[in-house]
């Protein structure tokens, strides 16, 4: 910006190179508003061009330098000034001197880590950005373009059954299960409660998630409760022996996948919450955590191969070349 | 590789014993207030209510039981649960006190709608109270409900299936 009409200005705006094919998913702000972003995984390349658009035809603009960067940080609302950059790459477009004219920069982040999902909550967000920036003397010319990244997981080995006798000794036992312990964001929760003994006088029984956003560290935690859905299975009273079945899409909901203290800045977990309501509106209820991931859509061929290579990067030898042989399995 | 429908069919259940299902229900708890009696004479008159329980739980001794009992009887057990159990006891009915004052053109707390209003918070609040899990193990809860005469120098203590 400039106050006086002589000296010179820019725009400065970043473009992907695969702008046109690559998908965008749809992300929550934090005002709660709904916005489109571009798509990433672990270990995609982001690349592209940075346009510098000279405001005033025929003046030079004179800077300290252009770069671009590609963050991934954390932002906890309480302690807004401090950001925790966990993903900070910088790529240099330009030595510090005069540009005659526009010009257009090109950029690539080879095969970028991005170890955590994108996640914007009650009081913490967790973003991915690209940064374009032209440093002047006075004031710098900054443009960010936020992108969203999904972590992917595949079919865990071991996935067992929830099952548990719980209740009130003499007045209300039941046995509750629940068909595995880790379902995918689109599975579908099947379970049974069984009732060993009624004592007291039902009205009815729903099942509720729970998320629990978990910010700070040590003495100073929080948790932020929020009841992400609540699903009467059972109207009236049961008697024993009776089984009353769950069948609770997850689809439904807008959730995200388990985060388990990520950058040991936060967590987000969920919980299966059970509850019976008897005549007298007393509550009966008994909690259970459940892990969500993300199971990914049919992998395109490119994307598979360049996962491959990235896992390479990260992970033991052993798993890069079965996910590398995988990949050119798929591709033939 | 994808598998588009997950499987939704229901888990395994063990048939119902058909005495379970049609037979009484193992909740059955019934308790009514009523037959409002005025007692006595004068400044000395109080009314008393009866309370009848009819139960198949066995936390209480007797599977059927009346009593009489007075709205302090009530004041009373409302204090010892509040001190002796974790349970967040519900407000009895009021006390009136302004209709215990002289010179008033009704019946004052022996008039037919007062004592028929008090007699309906009473009732609810015990449908409250004895369905209660928590108390249901106090001892002064089956003073109350099931005893003749109320023992109030009595020592609380918690109560184990009968």
């Amino acid at each position: 910006m400039s106050f006086f009409s002589f000296g010179q200005s820019a725009e400065i705006d970043v473009v992907l190179n695969d702008a046109e094919t690559r998908k965008k998913a749809e992300h929550k702000t934090e005002d709660g508003k709904k916005d489109k972003y571009f798509l990433f995984y672990d270990g995609e390349t982001v690349s592209g061009k940075v346009n510098v658009t000279l405001k005033n035809p025929g003046k030079r603009l004179e800077h300290q330098g252009i770069k671009i960067e590609f963050i991934g940080q954390i932002e906890l609302y309480y302690d807004r000034g401090n950001h925790h950059e966990f993903v900070s790459l910088v790529k240099d477009l330009a030595r510090p001197g005069e540009m005659a004219q526009s010009q257009t920069f090109d950029f690539e982040f080879t095969h970028v880590e991005k170890p955590y999902e994108s996640y914007t909550g009650q009081n913490v967000k967790l973003r991915y950005f690209l940064r374009a920036t032209i440093s002047r003397r006075l004031n710098d010319i900054s443009k960010e373009m936020d992108i969203v990244v999904h972590t992917l997981s595949t079919y865990p080995e071991l996935n067992s059954s929830i099952k548990m006798e719980v209740g009130i000794e003499d007045c209300l036992h039941i046995e509750f299960e629940y068909n595995k312990s880790k379902y995918h964001l689109k599975d579908v929760i099947v379970g049974k409660i069984y009732f060993l003994l009624v004592r007291i006088k039902i009205k009815h029984m729903e099942i509720d998630i729970i998320k629990r956003e978990t910010t700070g560290t040590g003495t100073n935690v929080y948790h932020e409760n929020d009841t992400i859905a609540k699903y009467e299975i059972m109207d009236g009273a049961p008697v024993r022996g009776e089984s009353i079945p769950i069948r609770l899409f997850l689809a439904g909901y807008e959730m995200t996948p388990t985060m388990r203290d990520v950058n040991k800045k936060f967590s987000v977990r969920y919980y299966l919450n059970l509850v019976l309501i008897d005549e007298e509106e007393r509550r009966y209820f008994k909690q259970q955590e459940i892990t969500l991931w993300r199971k990914g859509d049919i992998v395109r061929k490119s994307m598979s191969h360049q996962a491959a290579i990235a896992s390479q990067r990260f992970e033991g030898s052993a798993s890069a070349e079965k996910a590398l042989s995988q990949a050119k399995e798929d591709d033939n | 590789m994808a598998e588009a429908i997950p499987d939704t069919r229901r888990l395994y259940t063990k048939p119902q014993n058909l005495n379970d299902a049609y037979g009484p229900p193992s909740n059955f708890l019934e308790i009514d207030v009523s037959n409002p009696e005025t007692v006595g004479v004068g400044r000395n008159r109080f009314t008393t209510y009866e309370i009848r329980l009819k139960t198949n739980l066995p936390i209480f001794k007797l599977k059927e039981s009346r009593v009489r009992r007075r709205y302090s009887d009530f004041e009373w057990l409302r204090g010892e649960l509040e001190r002796e159990s974790k349970v967040v006891v519900p407000p009895l009915p009021g006390k009136a006190l302004f209709r215990q004052l002289p010179f008033r053109g009704d019946d004052g707390i022996f008039d037919d709608s007062f004592i028929e209003e008090r007699r309906q918070g009473l009732e609810q609040f015990l449908n409250k109270v004895a369905g209660h899990p928590l108390a249901q193990n106090e001892r002064c809860l089956h003073i109350f409900l099931q005893e003749e005469s109320m023992d109030k120098n009595y020592t609380p203590s918690k109560i184990r299936q009968a």
